[in-house]
């Protein structure tokens, strides 16, 4: 025991590179969001006034603090372009985490039932996508779903249409997209807790004569909530500020939040305005992380 | 014998048909990069025709460049930054701000993209840094010091804590008993660490968008620039270069984390 603290001194001393680093780039950074998101949109470079100079001292800071107004974030609440990208974007979310528990989980429990030394194979080949690049398997899409695209080459060849179907630039590309791309996400907490799970559990309950659906729905389910949850919130959170997928597989009639952003930040300029959106947006997926983590909390506290 | 009976035909189709949806787009991509014709969609024969293309496109090389020096400054300052926190957070039991340096380590996994970009644009800014590869680079490594982080503390949370005591009862001080008997043992982690990191950065378009400056775009920069403008065969051939860099990569990893199961510990590759 004592050797541990011994140990737990030196230990404390790595935090300190990493920890200063984390704080001058990630947690300063959003100081800064929140401060130009209080500014005034300007045509100047950088588009945005006033601006903090701490070389002036007290006075400016205190002049600085003057001109800061909230007008960015009435701008939002009254805009309807941002109010539309914030329901769009929580739908899409919704509806995309939804398909993506439902292919996901039948997966993941096929993986859990497979033999031990087969686990560790559909592991890795579950994985390998995640590490292909991104902006390739969305890319890799494009070339199906594309107008003469093999996927409407073997719709015609079947004679399942009789024309081609508009697939690019409509929601149904954009969820194939996020499914497509979220689906690691989804399968590998799922499986880590089904592959937990004793099978002895599932057996005891066909003995006492529930029928399968009955086992997964009253023991199987309830057991894998942990897994659940992990991969709804992985998934969930980054679908909200999705970019690259709609932008490149969606129409463009309807934008989704991480869109408006970027189109605010470098087409319009309008710095103080994007960074207000930033601001509301992360506020936004603030609710789900604390809902989790509360639900984990009390998971712990029933003892697992 | 029992486990193998228990997989029944529902989970056989299940299984197929996932692994069969997460793969084959990707093989139809890299079919489809040894395509002659110049219709990505007809087929013309085999040829290397595109990649003879990339490697004369200089704007693409030069993109290809730029990422592949961010991606490996970045993962090493990142695998650096992250094996110190992994041991911080692991071996440190309770330090000032612990919960604020966790949070802060966790955070970045789940945040959107476009937020981190943003946030760090606007800091650039504020500091009058001149954008291009250092602040792409500390950008990348600000995200992926996190996947760093989170692989190497699994490994060593899973590691037999009296292997260390031992070594300090023997008379190693804590430092030397790390790296004599810990750091051995995790390494396979960090080197998987560094992979992952490498390939993150490799891949990453929002936050590189953000962080760079006018005339140094990374690869996924210019395909995505290039892709919106409408399919190219030439982006197939990138692509597949790419898609075999990243495979060297996994294989790299993979054969260091056999290396640790042979050592008797089972590590997983991520």
């Amino acid at each position: 025991m004592s050797s541990r603290r011994i140990f737990a001194r030196p230990a404390r001393f790595a935090a300190i590179a990493p920890y200063v680093w984390m704080v001058l780039f990630f947690l300063v950074p959003f100081g800064f969001v929140l401060k130009i998101s209080l500014s005034q949109t300007a045509i100047a470079q950088p588009p945005y006034e006033p601006v903090f100079d701490l070389t002036a001292g007290w006075a400016a800071l205190k002049v600085a603090l003057s001109a800061l107004s909230l007008d960015n974030f009435r701008l939002l609440a009254s805009d309807d372009i941002y109010v539309f990208a914030y329901v769009r974007s929580l739908t899409v979310a919704v509806t995309a985490t939804a398909l993506l528990l439902l292919i996901g989980y039948p997966i993941a429990y096929g993986m859990a039932r497979l033999p031990t030394r087969w686990q560790a194979v559909a592991m890795v080949l579950v994985i390998v996508p995640f590490w292909t690049s991104f902006l390739i398997r969305i890319y890799a899409w494009i070339n199906i779903l594309q107008h003469d695209g093999l996927l409407n080459q073997i719709l015609l060849a079947l004679h399942l249409v009789s024309q081609p179907v508009v697939w690019l630039s409509t929601d149904s590309a954009m969820y194939i997209g996020i499914v497509y791309s979220y689906l690691p996400f989804m399968i590998l907490p799922l499986y880590a807790t089904l592959a937990k799970m004793e099978p002895v559990l599932d057996e005891a309950a066909s003995d006492l004569g529930a029928p399968p659906w009955q086992v997964f729905w009253l023991v199987t389910f309830p057991l894998s909530l942990p897994g659940v949850g992990a991969g709804v919130l992985l998934c969930f959170i980054p679908i909200v500020g999705e970019f690259v997928i709609p932008d490149l597989l969606a129409g463009s009639n309807s934008l989704m939040i991480g869109q408006t952003l970027w189109l605010e930040f470098f087409t319009n300029k309008d710095w103080p305005v994007a960074s207000a959106a930033a601001i509301v947006l992360l506020a936004v997926l603030l609710v789900p992380l604390l809902l989790y983590e509360r639900l984990q909390k009390r998971q712990l506290e029933q003892g697992r | 014998m029992r486990k193998s009976s228990r997989l029944s035909r529902f989970n056989i189709v299940s299984l197929t048909l996932g692994l069969a949806f997460l793969y084959l787009p990707i093989l139809i991509l890299v079919i489809y990069s040894f395509n002659a014709s110049r219709l990505v969609t007809v087929w013309g024969g085999w040829s290397l025709r595109w990649y003879h293309e990339f490697f004369n496109d200089r704007a693409m090389i030069e993109a290809a460049w730029m990422s592949l020096e961010v991606a490996m400054s970045s993962a090493t300052i990142a695998t650096l930054l992250g094996t110190l926190a992994a041991v911080a957070l692991s071996r440190g039991e309770r330090f000032r701000g612990r919960t604020l340096f966790s949070g802060m380590l966790y955070a970045p996994l789940v945040m959107p993209e476009v937020i981190t970009g943003l946030s760090l644009l606007l800091l650039f800014v504020a500091l009058n840094a001149e954008r291009g590869f250092w602040t792409v680079t500390i950008a990348h490594t600000t995200l992926t010091m996190c996947f760093v982080a989170v692989v190497v503390q699994s490994r060593l949370g899973s590691l037999d804590r009296s292997l260390e005591e031992a070594a300090m009862d023997l008379g190693c001080n804590p430092v030397r008993a790390f790296v004599a008997v810990t750091l051995p043992l995790i390494a396979p982690s960090i080197v998987a660490g560094w992979m992952l990191a490498f390939t993150l950065s490799l891949d990453d378009l929002v936050i590189a968008s953000f962080t760079t400056g006018p005339g140094s775009a990374t690869l996924p920069i210019r395909i995505y620039s290039e892709v919106r403008l409408g399919v190219k065969p030439e982006i197939n051939a990138i692509c597949t270069l790419v898609i075999g860099l990243i495979a060297m990569v996994i294989v790299i990893a993979s054969l260091a984390s056999k290396l640790s199961s042979e050592q008797g510990e089972s590590a997983a590759p991520l």
